[in-house]
């Protein structure tokens, strides 16, 4: 029978608390980049001019069709050929980001087209400008139609960040596997692991929700 | 610029076509300065489609639309600058959800006239207080009844200072408890003397404060004649079936 044994695993808590700043760290930095490089991306997707709708769409298909993790390597071990050289922690924010803004400019743009055409004639109507009636009336019922969808791709987001332990970038899994590599505790280390994640992606529910309670919140019918 | 200065919309020979639909038949329509005037028609005759044609919220493929002075070009080029002088009250009234009934009056005056906060506030209220709305001025649309909210849509418009307002079936999305209390406030508007084109079926509003009744069918204007004209000796057919059909009953 397996003796369980947490002890070493927590007496590494340095490196975990150390690693699960580090997720946290890029999480928050690539969501709030992913949200609005995504905006910009929608905008783009659903401008009147073709070629920028071209782009966008390229874009926003080539990051939903191709892994996470080849995205990862390419940037951290491709870009480098092509002169963009980025540490382990930048290459992974980047990434990141790019990869968010692809999916949350897919969620944006359905709340977008949620919004009924009377709201936009009615800003129209009054004078205003095409930004202004984006930025002003539509922006905040759009995002608020779609906010359920856009925390659970931001949860997702941060729960990815798994992955970029596979280019040293230090947060939690890359402390965990220095941890398993000490002690060999490999059960006890992985078990905690997903503690930790639950708790984060817990932690950032509560915050999403508290800033969607704040700012895209009003009553309706 | 115009040549009578009593004219604040001539629109001339305007044409419009939805795809293969022409929708609007070569509109010729002048309103004068303080005119009010009623449109009326079986739905699908185009009426509320040449109200939108006049703030470029349809665009028009023959013609010419001129409001005080300004002609609408191509492809609604100058339109921001018409619907500045251009209110419209919307069937669905169209409150903007997310903003409070002040902040719905306060936004357009504050973004376009570049106004102060304190300024933008003093005028929501001013028009809130004449449409009877302005102790909800904290309330969200949701929190409203239907006939708060356009009448909150009527101060809306209000707040940018039109020379005309352009209502598109106001009351055709209302209880009918709540018809009465916006067509008082449309009547109190128009004892103000501001130009008003009206989209509607209440034909009781329409003897109250129109100048002209305007009938539409298919795309044309039928018939045009004071109220009492109107609903009295009718001069045509179409005319005049219409009216057996929404007065009798």
């Amino acid at each position: 029978m397996y003796d369980f044994d947490f002890a070493p695993v927590f007496q590494a808590w340095r490196l975990l608390a150390a690693g699960a700043w580090a997720t946290v760290y890029i999480s928050a930095i690539s969501m709030a980049l992913g949200l609005v490089f995504g905006i910009v991306l929608t905008a783009m997707r659903m401008a009147p001019v073709a070629a920028l709708r071209s782009i966008a769409i390229g874009y926003i298909e080539l990051i939903r069709n191709t892994p996470f993790l080849v995205q990862v390597f390419f940037i951290y071990f491709g870009m480098p050929e092509l002169g963009l050289r980025l540490n382990a922690m930048e290459a992974a924010i980047l990434t990141m980001t790019l990869n968010c803004s692809a999916y949350i400019a897919e969620i944006v743009r359905s709340g977008v087209e949620s919004i009924r055409k009377g709201q936009i004639e009615a800003g129209r109507a009054l004078g205003m400008s095409t930004p202004d009636v984006y930025r002003f009336i539509v922006f905040r019922p759009a995002i608020r139609a779609v906010y359920p969808s856009l925390c659970s791709q931001f949860i997702l987001m941060m729960l990815n960040t798994s992955l970029v332990a596979s280019i040293s970038a230090q947060e939690l899994t890359y402390a965990a596997q220095m941890i398993d590599n000490q002690t060999f505790r490999s059960f006890e280390v992985y078990f905690v692991l997903g503690a930790i994640y639950l708790i984060l992606s817990q932690l950032f529910s509560l915050g999403l929700g508290l800033i969607g309670r704040t700012y895209f919140s009003y009553p309706t019918k | 610029m115009t040549t009578q200065n009593n004219t604040t919309i001539r629109m001339s020979a305007v044409n419009k076509w939805f795809g293969k639909m022409h929708v609007l038949r070569d509109i010729d329509l002048t309103v004068n300065k303080g005119e009010h005037l009623v449109l009326c028609g079986p739905s699908g005759s185009g009426k509320s489609t040449l109200i939108r044609c006049i703030n470029a919220l349809e665009e028009i493929q023959g013609g010419t639309i001129e409001v005080n002075g300004n002609q609408l070009g191509k492809k609604g080029a100058n339109a921001d600058h018409i619907r500045r002088d251009v209110g419209m009250v919307f069937q669905q009234f169209n409150l903007f959800p997310h903003l409070t009934v002040l902040q719905n009056c306060m936004l357009a005056p504050r973004r376009i006239h570049r106004i102060s906060e304190a300024e933008a506030r003093d005028k929501a209220m001013h028009f809130l207080e004449q449409v009877h709305i302005a102790e909800h001025g904290h309330k969200y649309p949701a929190q409203l009844s239907g006939g708060q909210q356009q009448r909150v849509a009527i101060a809306r418009a209000l707040c940018m200072g039109p020379q005309v307002m352009l209502f598109d079936e106001p009351t055709s999305a209302l209880d009918p408890e709540m018809v009465k209390e916006v067509l008082d406030t449309m009547i109190g508007l128009a004892d103000q003397g501001i130009t008003m084109i009206c989209v509607t079926h209440e034909m009781g509003f329409a003897r109250a404060v129109a100048h002209r009744v305007i009938f539409m069918d298919r795309g044309e204007i039928i018939e045009t004649a004071p109220p009492t004209e109107f609903f009295g000796t009718p001069r045509h057919d179409r005319t005049r079936a219409f009216l057996s059909q929404i007065l009798n009953h």
